[in-house]
C-alpha cells in the first residue's frame, strides 16, 4: 500500500515539473505583454524599465528558473494588472470557487443517485424513459446556455432569485461560507444547480448502468431468498456496491466542476477563481495565467490520487488480499 | 408424517422474445417432514426453475401459470409478497449454487448472517443474533467462527464459502431447504464432505431438503426419494431402492447405465442417444420419444400421463417395462 | 484478390442491415433527418438567409434590437428579430451555424485522425512506445477539456486556426484511447497473425486490416465527440475566448446577446442557443444509437 502510495506520488511529481515547464513556456513564448502593459506613448527609457523590472529581458531559461525557485517560495509572480501577489489573489478568490463546487456536488448527488436507481430498476416506466431524455438533454445543453437560460426565468422573468454575485457570509463551526446564510443561498443556487446539471446527468446515467447490472447478480438474489425486506436489498446491498464506480467518479467530477465553474462563475458574477482567471487570460495578466495554471494542476493531481487511493480503500477486494 | 411441501400440478412459463418457454409444465411431488427428496434432471430441464417457484423468486419473462404450491397446508402461489418475504429465510430456505457469487463482496460474513436473523425477529439483540451466527457456523465445520465472521467473501475458499451459505440457510431453523446445485461448484473432494455434513445435519434438526442435481450418484447416497425430471416434467418418481435398483422409465433407465460407476473397466460409457430438445422447439407427443428405446406410436402423438404405480411410484410413460411383474 | 461485385453487395447488405438496427430508434431517426436539415442549412446559408448579417451595408443600426416579427420602416420582416447591431438574427443564426457546425466537424476529424494514427500504432508496436503515448493519453484525459482548452488558447491567442488546433488537441486523446483499445483487440485475431506471416508491411496490416474493424467504435465516439467539440467551442466563444468576431460561431452570438438580457430582449441570446441545442441534442442522440447499437454487451 505504501509503495503504491509513494510510486504514484513520484510520478504526480514528475507530471508536475512538466506541466510547470509546457505552462510556462506556452504562456511566456506567445503573445508579447509588454504592448498589453505599456503606455504606447511612453519613451524608450520607460518601456526598458519596465521590462527590467518585470525580468522579461533575461534568457527564457533564467526566466524559468526564477520562475521555478519563487515557486517554491510560495511566490508564483506578481499581476501585471492588480500588483498583487498572484498566489494572494487567487487564494483570495478560491473560498468562492470551492463552496460553489462543493454545492454543486452535493446538489447532483442527493439527485443523481436516486433518480439513477429508479432508472435501473425499473428501466421501461414512463418516468424512467422521462429521466433518461432529461439526462441527455442536460448533458448536451453548455453550461453557459443553462445559466442564461436561468438567469432569463428565474431572474428576469421571475424575479424569484438574483442574477449576479454571492450573498452575505455567515460562519459555523469556525468555517465561513455564504451557505450558512438565507442571502448566500439565494445567490448560491442558480449557479450551483446550473453548474450541477451536466455532473447529474452523467452521475445518473452510471447509476442506471451501475444499477441494471447489479440487480441482476446472485447476491441480490439471494438476499430475497434470506427474506430480507427489499428496502435492505436496495439500500445496503445495492447501494454498497453501487458506490464504488460512483465514489471514484466523484473525485473526477470535482476537479471537472472547478474547471468547469469559470463558465458559471463568468455567467453570474461569481466573485470565484474562475472569473479570475477568465479575465486574466483576456488582460494577457500573464502571472495570474501561469499561478492559476499551476496551481489548477497541482489540485488535479493531488485529486487524481487521491481518488486512487480512495478506490483501493473502498473495494475490500482490492485492500484485503485474499487468503487463497 | 406430516407433509411440508405439496407441489401439484404446476406450470412456469417463459414469455421470451424468441417464444414460449415452457420449462416447468405440470409437476406434481410432495415432501415430509424431515424427508431428503432429490430432484434429478439434465441442464434445461426445468429443476432450478421448480425451486426458485417454489421460493417465488421467478423473474420476468417468468411466471406462475398455473397449479398450487402448499407449504405446511398453506397455499404459497396467491401469498402476498410481505408473506412471502417473512416465510424465505425463516421456514422455507435456499441455497444456491455457485457460492462465489452469491455472496456479497462488499459486505462482511457476520452483516450477511445477521441481516437473516433480524429480517424475521426484529427484538433480537445484536449479541444474541451474533452468537446464533458464530454457533451455526461451528455446526457447519467452520472453525474459529468468531474470526471468520469479520472477513469477507472473497477472504473464503469455496467450500467454506458453501458452508457459510449452509449456515445461512440453517439459521431459522427452517422446515425445508431447498439446495440448487449446492456441490456442484466445489472441488470433488470437498464434495463428498459437505453432502455428508448436510445430510447429517439434516438428521439432527428434523429439517426436510430438496436436493436439486444433475448428478444422480450424489444424490443417491442420501435422499430417500427421487424425481427425476426432463423437458420440464417428472417422469417417474419413487423411492431411492426403486429409482436406482428398480428403473422403469427408459430415460431414468438412461440415466443409471450412464452413470460411469455402473460400467465394467474397459467397456465403453452408455449413452443416451440423441441430444435434450431446445425447450423452445419441444416434440409433440412425448418429449423424450426421439432418443427413447420403447417409442411405439402413441407416444409420438400424445404427451403420457402420470400413473400411479403405487403409493410412492409415479411414471409419465405409455410404454415402460414394468420389472415388478 | 476480391472481385468488386461482391464488394458492392457486401456494401448493399451492410447498408440495409445497418438502417435497419439503426430504426429500431424511432428518436433516433427523427434527429437524423434534423441533424441532415441543419447541416443543408449550414451549407446553403448565404442562398437561403434573408439577409447577409455581415454585409455591413445592408445593415443599419436604425433596426438594432427589434423583437421577434418586427418589421422596420423599410417594411422588412425580421422572423427572429434583430440584434443590437441591427442584423437580422434568422441569418445570423444560419451563418452561425455554418461556423459552429464547420468548427466542430473539422477539429473533430483531425482529431479523429491524430489520435486513431497514435491509437492504432501503439496496439500495434507495444512495449515502450504504447506505454508512452497511452501515459500522455491518461494524464490529458485526467484534466477537464475546457481547462486544456483555456490553457492552450491562454498561451496561443484567439483566432479560427488556433481555436481548432485547441479542440484538435483537447480531443484526440479520446480517439487515441478508442483506436488503442479496439485495435488490441483486432491485435490479438487471427488474421493479423496471418497478415504478418505473408510479410504485408506493417502500415499495410495496421490500416487496411486493423482499422476497417476499429471504424464502428471510432464512428460512435466521433459523433458524441462532434458534440462535445461543438458545445466546447461555443463556450470559448461565448467566453470570449474562441472565434473572433468576423467569424461567429452560435456561441458567439449568444455571449453577443447576453448583455441584453437583463434588459427583456431575450431573442438576440435564446435563439441562437435553441439553435445550438437543437444540433448537439439531435448529434447526441443520434450517437447514442449508434452505440447501443455496437455495444455488445446490450446484444441478447
Amino acid at each position: 500500500m505504501t509503495a503504491f502510495i509513494l510510486r504514484r506520488s513520484t510520478q504526480s511529481i514528475i507530471v508536475l515539473f512538466i506541466m510547470s515547464l509546457l505552462v510556462f513556456s506556452g504562456v511566456n513564448l506567445v503573445g508579447d505583454p509588454v504592448e498589453m502593459l505599456i503606455n504606447p506613448e511612453a519613451d524608450q527609457a520607460e518601456v526598458e524599465r519596465v521590462i527590467k523590472e518585470l525580468g522579461l529581458d533575461k534568457p527564457i531559461t533564467e526566466q524559468y528558473w526564477y520562475f521555478l525557485m519563487n515557486a517554491f517560495k510560495g511566490d508564483l509572480g506578481t499581476s501585471f494588472i492588480f500588483g498583487e501577489p498572484a498566489l494572494k489573489l487567487i487564494v483570495q478568490r478560491m473560498p468562492a470557487t470551492i463552496e460553489l463546487a462543493l454545492f454543486s456536488l452535493f446538489i447532483s448527488l442527493i439527485f443523481a443517485i436516486p433518480l439513477g436507481i429508479y432508472a435501473g430498476l425499473k428501466p421501461e416506466s414512463k418516468i424512467s424513459k422521462t429521466i433518461m431524455a432529461g439526462s441527455i438533454l442536460g448533458f448536451s445543453m453548455p453550461t453557459f446556455w443553462v445559466g442564461i437560460l436561468f438567469i432569463m426565468f428565474f431572474a428576469v422573468y421571475l424575479g424569484w432569485l438574483p442574477s449576479t454575485g454571492r450573498g452575505e457570509i455567515g460562519s459555523f463551526l469556525g468555517v465561513k461560507s455564504s451557505l450558512f446564510t438565507l442571502d448566500g443561498l439565494s445567490h448560491i443556487f442558480l449557479p450551483a444547480l446550473n453548474l450541477a446539471l451536466f455532473k447529474l446527468s452523467s452521475v445518473i446515467r452510471l447509476t442506471r448502468a451501475g444499477t441494471r447490472e447489479i440487480i441482476h447478480q446472485d447476491y441480490i438474489k439471494f438476499a430475497r431468498a434470506k427474506g430480507v425486506a427489499e428496502s435492505r436489498v436496495i439500500n445496503v446491498h445495492l447501494l454498497k456496491n453501487i458506490l464504488i464506480p460512483i465514489v471514484t467518479i466523484i473525485g473526477l467530477e470535482f476537479g471537472s466542476l472547478i474547471a468547469f465553474s469559470t463558465v458559471t462563475e463568468t455567467v453570474f458574477a461569481w466573485p470565484g477563481m474562475g472569473k479570475l482567471i477568465i479575465d486574466s487570460i483576456y488582460n494577457l495578466d500573464r502571472p495570474v495565467i501561469v499561478a492559476y495554471l499551476m496551481i489548477i494542476v497541482i489540485f488535479f493531481v493531488f485529486l487524481n490520487l487521491l481518488v486512487d487511493i480512495l478506490y483501493t480503500l473502498l473495494d475490500p477486494r482490492v485492500r484485503i488480499q485474499g487468503s487463497n | 408424517m406430516e407433509t411440508i411441501l405439496e407441489i401439484k400440478n404446476l406450470k412456469t412459463h417463459f414469455f421470451t422474445k424468441a417464444g414460449l418457454i415452457k420449462a416447468v409444465d405440470d409437476i406434481s411431488f410432495k415432501i415430509k417432514k424431515g424427508e431428503i427428496v432429490g430432484l434429478v434432471g439434465e441442464s434445461g430441464s426445468g429443476k432450478s426453475i421448480t425451486g426458485f417457484s417454489i421460493i417465488g423468486l421467478i423473474d420476468a419473462p417468468g411466471r406462475i401459470v398455473s397449479g398450487s404450491i402448499n407449504f405446511k397446508n398453506e397455499p404459497l402461489l396467491n401469498a402476498s409478497s410481505n408473506r412471502m418475504q417473512s416465510l424465505r429465510g425463516n421456514r422455507l430456505a435456499m441455497i444456491f449454487q455457485d457460492p462465489m457469487m452469491t455472496l456479497n463482496p462488499v459486505l462482511r460474513i457476520d452483516t450477511q448472517m445477521i441481516e437473516t436473523i433480524k429480517a424475521h425477529d426484529k427484538n433480537i439483540s445484536n449479541q444474541e443474533a451474533f452468537r446464533r451466527c458464530r454457533d451455526t457456523l461451528g455446526l457447519v465445520g467452520i472453525s474459529s467462527p468468531e474470526e471468520r465472521m469479520k472477513a469477507y467473501p472473497h477472504q473464503f475458499s469455496g467450500g467454506m464459502r458453501q458452508r457459510v451459505c449452509i449456515a445461512i440457510a440453517m439459521l431459522n431453523k427452517p422446515d425445508l431447504i431447498i439446495a440448487d446445485e449446492p456441490t456442484t461448484a466445489l472441488d470433488v473432494t470437498i464434495q463428498g464432505q459437505v453432502i455428508y455434513e448436510m445430510q447429517e445435519l439434516c438428521k439432527k434438526t428434523g429439517t426436510a431438503l430438496l436436493w436439486i442435481t444433475h448428478d444422480l450418484a450424489v444424490v443417491a447416497g442420501i435422499a430417500s426419494k427421487i424425481c427425476v425430471m426432463y423437458a420440464g416434467r417428472i417422469v417417474e418418481q419413487g423411492s431411492v431402492d426403486d429409482i436406482i435398483n428398480k428403473p422403469m422409465h427408459p430415460y431414468t433407465i438412461g440415466l443409471i447405465k450412464s452413470v460411469p460407476s455402473q460400467n465394467k473397466r474397459g467397456e465403453p460409457l452408455h449413452q443416451i442417444e440423441g441430444m435434450v430438445p431446445s425447450m423452445l422447439e419441444l416434440p409433440i407427443g412425448c418429449a423424450f420419444h426421439d432418443r427413447c428405446t420403447e417409442t411405439i406410436e402413441k407416444c409420438k402423438i400424445e404427451k403420457p400421463i402420470e400413473t400411479n404405480q403405487s403409493d410412492s411410484r409415479v411414471i409419465r410413460c405409455f410404454n415402460f417395462k414394468d420389472i415388478r411383474k | 484478390m476480391l472481385n468488386t461485385d461482391s464488394n458492392s453487395k457486401n456494401i448493399n447488405v451492410f447498408m440495409y442491415k445497418f438502417w435497419s438496427d439503426f430504426s429500431e430508434s424511432k428518436v433516433a431517426v427523427i434527429s437524423l433527418l434534423i441533424l441532415i436539415a441543419i447541416v443543408l442549412i449550414a451549407i446553403f446559408a448565404p442562398l437561403i438567409s434573408p439577409s447577409d448579417p455581415y454585409d455591413l451595408s445592408k445593415v443599419s443600426i436604425m433596426d438594432s434590437r427589434l423583437p421577434p416579427m418586427a418589421k422596420n420602416f423599410a417594411g422588412d420582416i425580421f422572423i427572429l428579430g434583430t440584434d443590437g447591431a441591427g442584423r437580422d438574427m434568422l441569418s445570423a443564426i444560419f451563418y452561425g451555424l455554418r461556423v459552429s457546425l464547420g468548427v466542430g466537424v473539422m477539429s473533430a476529424i483531425f482529431a479523429l485522425i491524430i489520435g486513431t494514427i497514435f491509437g492504432i500504432s501503439a496496439a500495434f508496436f507495444g512495449g515502450k512506445y504504447e506505454t508512452f503515448i497511452m501515459r500522455i493519453v491518461d494524464i490529458q484525459l485526467s484534466f477537464p477539456s475546457i481547462l486544456m482548452a483555456l490553457i492552450i488558447l491562454a498561451a496561443f491567442g484567439k483566432g479560427i486556426e488556433k481555436t481548432i488546433i485547441a479542440l484538435v488537441l483537447v480531443q484526440w486523446a479520446y480517439y487515441a484511447r478508442t483506436a488503442r483499445a479496439a485495435a488490441l483487440v483486432e491485435r490479438s485475431k487471427e488474421y493479423v497473425e496471418a497478415a504478418q506471416c505473408l510479410a504485408l508491411g506493417n502500415k499495410k496490416i495496421m490500416f487496411n486490416h486493423i482499422l476497417p474493424n476499429c471504424m464502428p467504435s471510432l464512428i460512435v465516439v466521433g459523433t458524441l465527440q462532434t458534440a462535445h467539440a461543438i458545445s466546447l467551442e461555443a463556450t470559448l466563444s461565448f467566453l470570449g475566448l474562441g472565434l473572433p468576431i468576423t467569424e461567429p460561431s452560435l456561441g458567439l452570438l449568444i455571449g453577443n446577446g447576453f448583455q441584453y438580457m437583463h434588459t427583456g430582449d431575450f431573442w438576440i441570446s435564446i435563439f441562437p442557443g435553441v439553435a445550438l441545442l437543437i444540433t448537439i441534442v439531435s448529434i447526441n442522440l443520434v450517437g447514442d444509437q449508434l452505440r447501443d447499437m455496437y455495444n455488445p454487451r446490450l446484444k441478447k
